[in-house]
């Protein structure tokens, strides 16, 4: 027989806790409540211990993680609330009400803020949706034999995907989506921006992260708390039913071939009480009517109400019976802990209950008086005259256990970092290899997607579905907010700290790509099971990495969630912290976007000019069917250093265009550029310096000033400070650059001045890399951290430079934007003489060539 | 003198606000919200908006609960006294339900909801709502609906064809009808339709969402401009 603490999915020795803090044995309720408020989703048991390490405090925080959403100041009174939340466990097993019903709670959790929501976000993971990509190593015709000694395609591992699976993982990316848009369309809040990965790791689990973003005025800003001995307790919205029991103990499990049997664990939402409750606690949040307000997520009615009484350090009793159900016959522990989805709790002063009563009738949503405010510290839980539980908020709420378990490094790290990619070899055509990069699963356009969400309701959205972060105005002004998520859980697999460190970054990064600054982020961390040793150590040094981003960015962490036990048949996703940043746009007609726009504009490279990898990049996995070696190496101050100048250049109006190079390396960021010009700018042609793999260098990486700094990557901006003969000879050169493709000894001439040990290292045998042959496809599709391309009228160039050297940047100016429909890229080779180049076209392919690549993909596969 | 807007909200609509943002802010205009419950005098607006959204969730079928708000005969009672009446996206999807319009929206062909810019030719320019407009002018203005696939039955299609009742067509930027440019399938690439006294306009399009080309397009805003236009001549 199970036993007592088994049924509620707790742990003997947490059992033993209980009835220690209660000083008895709890009863049936109380065990129940407590299952749900002491699980992992709730109680955040292996977590909190280490999320205490996260800088949670700046300048502009309002309000840090504890409550609902966190709060950046948005000046002018102004605030915005915003997190990010997850539903992987709901969505994988019903996708349409999981993903449905997860915006639905992001949204409550925003409004009963008292923030009305502006935009929201999301951030999915599948397994494969092509045939082909089903069991990576096949992918390519090197794959089988490049990747077998690297873990390739790890994660999912054994059972190399059935043919049926992309079917299925199509199935839930069309729900998941249906979904999303069926909550959020319905409700009016624009869905603005995403992101989507498709891996083998995630396909028996996928993940959906939905971030919400509202707008409030700073005074205006509600807690979840619950006060004032005889203040009314009361639930507003829909009746509590069955659904949803055990949502939260749920998501605190692995899933398995019996999670089908969960399905009545999965809510269902209704978008159309959302709306009204939405807008029935906007007007009792704008008229003062609440003491506090909070929602019913996660473990119903017992997280509510007990939270709201921890918080506030009081006690709250109340009827079940006097809790509007939907359903005859509840046990009161299954009132308690039920998930029915658009449900709120307040707290409301005796003589406002009229006035709530009022607002709520014309809303059309019900509202019940079900307890009041003690003085005692207890939740007491009566059924009419019968009291069935009675425990102490401090006890429930927040006395469990937090552990700390056992960390070790996975071993297949070590071999996946000791790939030689001397064994992949070069491909004959770089048409090809950018076309089919363009054309797969995780670079194509996502259009297909986001058409299906209202991104433009409120009349606000100025960037929107297909940047590098969405602008958003803020209602009323002229100021705009940046938002993205981001996280590559292929970089976290393979290097945990520097992986999520990216994942800041690059979140920041894409803000900054906008023109605005980035202010604070929210984080979802997605991982296996924390009991195993390997996945514990994945999430402390994932962890370790994004408090280290933050700190050198500047950007807290407002809030957050945590979802543990990502994994099916005993194997764990990719580590997947999804980083959600926000930034601020003081003018919105600063904003800058990626698309070229006009002709004759140059393209200039910032930041990393040369150090790329290809471990863990697109390339190496959809060409080659490898995914191995070591996340891109990130220098933090580097980073924090081109931020400034990309945003400095901004404010000075010195920028047309601006965008991110991120997966599929240069090369791709190039074409994305050119597939979102302006009619006549539809073109362009740059020359690159051939690059090799970098030495693994253990230290390079996340310390500030360490030895990324010092380390190849940096020196040419030296050379660029020679001084004003020098920035002079820079803009000879890009005038030379005009002429067009004769200009290589100019260029050469360029990159020398501007390199010092720069790229001329590769040639004079300073780089630790020159040991490693030069690689075109290296150079092409190679990734690397804290690289923007951007582009800048001719007669502006000299400033931009200017900038760079004030900051220590390195910068390149890489070539021109043309109105010729082409997407040309020449290799430049170390001739015989050094600051010689030998100039080679090794990509000339028409825009509208790739722009078929990228935009078919996608409804291809989800018309088969 | 300032046209005065009313701007009708049922439970579950979610364009009001911004159509109260476009005739009020953009336009200058006066403009209020409408509880759909309220009684209102006859005279209190020049026009009445109904605007896009979910009206009623849009459950039983996008309008069809709306249409039974006692909102509804108040919009009758405008249209009867000849006040003009435009709906928008669900709007338009009430107008027909309520039988203020002819024809019926059917779920996109795609089966899907789709946003997205959309490109509209004025077929009828002598109307108080284009009025501003040339005709074959390409209006660009976005959609956003699960349910915008016109239909009406071939006799009903021929008489508002006959007498210019079809006010916009989807068309291609360059103003060529083509069923590509068509994105939910309409008959005829209809995206707005008048009624026969002229006075109520229901279209698909938000031009709401194309009054700032900070937005992408201000268009839009020459549907209200002409409506501004009538009703201050």
């Amino acid at each position: 027989m199970a036993e007592r603490w088994e049924a509620v999915g707790l742990k003997e020795q947490e059992y033993r806790e209980i009835v220690r803090q209660l000083g008895r044995e709890p009863n049936e309720t109380e065990l129940r409540m407590y299952g749900v408020l002491w699980s992992e989703h709730c109680a955040y048991k292996h977590s909190r211990t280490l999320l205490r390490t996260l800088p949670t405090t700046g300048p502009r925080v309002l309000q840090g993680p504890g409550e609902g959403a966190g709060v950046i100041d948005l000046g002018d009174g102004l605030a915005l609330a915003f997190k990010v939340e997850s539903h992987n466990h709901p969505s994988y097993v019903e996708p349409f009400q999981g993903a449905a019903t997860g915006v639905g709670g992001i949204l409550r959790d925003i409004f009963t803020m008292g923030a009305r929501p502006i935009a929201l976000l999301n951030s999915l993971r599948f397994g494969p949706i092509d045939a082909s990509d089903a069991g990576v190593g096949g992918a390519g015709s090197a794959g089988g034999g490049a990747g077998s000694g690297a873990g390739v395609g790890a994660g999912a591992g054994g059972e190399a995907g059935s043919p049926e699976d992309p079917a299925r993982q199509r199935y839930l990316l069309a729900q998941v989506v249906a979904g999303i848009g069926h909550y959020g369309n319905c409700v009016g809040v624009p869905t603005v921006g995403g992101e989507v990965y498709f891996e083998e790791s995630y396909r028996g689990n996928c993940l959906v992260n939905v971030l919400c973003a509202g707008v409030v005025p700073v005074g205006g800003i509600r807690r979840g708390v619950a006060q004032g001995e005889g203040n009314l307790i009361l639930v507003v919205g829909a009746r509590t039913g069955r659904d949803g029991i055990g949502g939260a103990s749920f998501a605190s499990e692995e899933l398995g071939n019996e999670s089908e049997e969960r399905r009545p664990a999965v809510q269902v939402g209704d978008p159309f009480l959302g709306k009204l409750l939405l807008e029935a606690c906007l007007e009792l949040c704008a008229l003062d009517a609440v003491v506090g307000i909070q929602d019913c997520g996660a473990a119903g009615l017992t997280s509510a109400v007990c939270e709201m009484a921890a918080k506030g350090g009081v006690g709250v009793e109340l009827d079940v019976l006097r809790v509007p159900r939907r359903e005859e016959g509840m046990a009161p522990w299954e009132v308690m802990i039920s998930e029915s989805q658009e449900r709120v709790v307040l707290c409301v002063e005796p003589e406002k209950l009229e006035l709530v009563q009022r607002i709520c009738r014309k809303w059309g949503v019900e509202c019940a008086v079900i307890g009041r405010v003690t003085g005692d510290g207890l939740i007491r839980v009566k059924e009419g005259d019968r009291v069935v539980a009675e425990v102490p908020a401090a006890s429930i709420a927040g006395g469990a256990p937090a552990y700390t378990p056992p960390a070790r490094e996975p071993e297949s790290i070590a071999r996946l970092r000791a790939f030689d990619w001397s064994r992949l070899p070069e491909p004959e055509d770089y048409n090809a290899v950018l076309l089919r990069l363009l054309g797969s699963p995780n670079l194509c356009s996502r259009e297909w997607i986001w058409r299906q969400y209202d991104h433009q309701v409120q009349v606000g959205t100025v960037v929107g579905p297909g940047g590098d972060a969405a602008v958003v105005r803020v209602p009323g002004t002229q100021k705009g907010v940046a938002l993205t998520i981001d996280g590559n859980g292929r970089y976290v697999y393979l290097n945990p700290r520097r992986g999520a460190a990216i994942a800041v970054a690059e979140a920041a990064r894409n803000v900054v790509c906008t023109g605005a600054e980035p202010v604070a982020i929210t984080n979802n961390l997605n991982f296996g099971n924390p009991e195993k040793p390997e996945v514990y150590w994945q999430f402390r040094e994932a962890v370790e990495g994004l408090a280290e981003a933050c700190r050198a960015l500047g950007t807290p962490v407002t809030g957050g969630n945590v979802s543990f036990y990502n994994e099916s048949r005993g194997e764990a996703i990719y580590p997947t912290p999804t980083v959600g940043m926000v930034g601020i746009l003081p003018d919105l007609s600063q904003r800058l976007t990626m698309g070229f726009k006009r002709p004759g504009d140059v393209v200039v490279l910032l930041g990393n000019l040369d150090r790329v990898t290809f471990g863990g990049s697109e390339y190496a996995k959809v060409i080659h069917g490898v995914v191995a070696g070591d996340a891109p190496e990130l220098d933090l101050d580097l980073e924090r250093r081109l931020q400034k100048v990309v945003l400095a250049a901004a404010r000075e109006g010195l920028l047309t265009a601006a965008h991110d190079v991120a997966e599929g390396g240069i090369a791709v960021a190039l074409a994305e550029m050119a597939l979102a010009a302006e009619p006549g700018a539809r073109g362009v042609q740059v020359s690159l310096f051939l690059r090799a793999e970098p030495e693994p260098d253990p230290l390079a990486g996340l310390e500030a000033g360490g030895p990324g700094s010092g380390g190849p990557g940096a020196p040419a901006a030296q050379g660029a400070g020679a001084g004003g003969g020098s920035v002079g000879g820079q803009a000879a050169g890009v005038r030379s650059g005009a002429a067009g493709n004769q200009a290589v000894d100019a260029r050469g001439g360029t990159a020398g001045t501007q390199a010092g040990g720069g790229p001329a290292g590769a040639g004079a045998g300073s780089d630790p890399g020159a040991e490693a042959p030069l690689r075109v496809d290296l150079t092409l599709f190679g990734e690397g951290q804290s690289r923007i391309l951007v582009t800048c009228p001719r007669e502006k160039v000299v400033d931009l430079w200017a900038l760079c050297v004030q900051e220590n940047l390195p910068h390149r100016l890489i070539g021109d934007v043309t109105g010729d429909g082409r997407l040309t890229i020449a290799a430049l080779a170390p001739g015989r003489f050094p600051g010689i180049y030998r100039r080679q076209v090794v990509v000339d392919v028409a825009v509208d060539d790739l722009e078929r690549a990228w935009k078919e993909a996608l409804p291809r596969w989800m018309a088969s | 003198m300032r046209v005065r807007f009313g701007i009708l909200v049922f439970p579950g609509s979610n364009c009001d606000r911004d159509a109260l943002w476009a005739v009020r802010e953009v336009l200058g205009q006066e403009g209020e919200f409408l509880w759909h419950q309220e009684r209102i005098p006859p005279d209190r607006f020049d026009a009445l908006i109904l605007p896009g959204g979910f009206s009623y969730g849009d459950y039983l079928r996008a309008g069809a609960l709306a249409r039974c708000s006692p909102a509804v005969e108040l919009v009758a009672e405008y249209a009867e006294r000849g006040r003009l009446v435009l709906g928008t996206c669900n709007g338009f999807q009430i107008l027909t339900e309520a039988g203020l319009l002819p024809g019926a929206l059917h779920r996109n062909d795609s089966l899907r909801f789709h946003c997205g810019w959309t490109h509209l030719r004025v077929e009828n320019p002598a109307t108080p709502f284009t009025s501003l407009c040339r005709e074959g002018q390409v209006l660009r203005i976005p959609v956003a609906h699960g349910e915008g696939n016109y239909f009406a039955d071939p006799d009903t299609l021929a008489e508002l064809e006959r007498r210019g009742q079809v006010v916009l067509r989807y068309a291609t930027a360059a103003g060529e009808v083509t069923p590509a440019a068509n994105p939910n399938g309409s008959v005829g690439n209809i995206a707005a339709i008048l009624n026969q006294r002229g006075n109520v306009l229901g279209m698909m399009p938000h031009p709401e969402r194309a009054v700032e080309g900070l937005l992408g397009s201000a268009d839009g805003r020459l549907i209200f401009e002409s409506m501004i236009r009538f009703l201050t001549a």
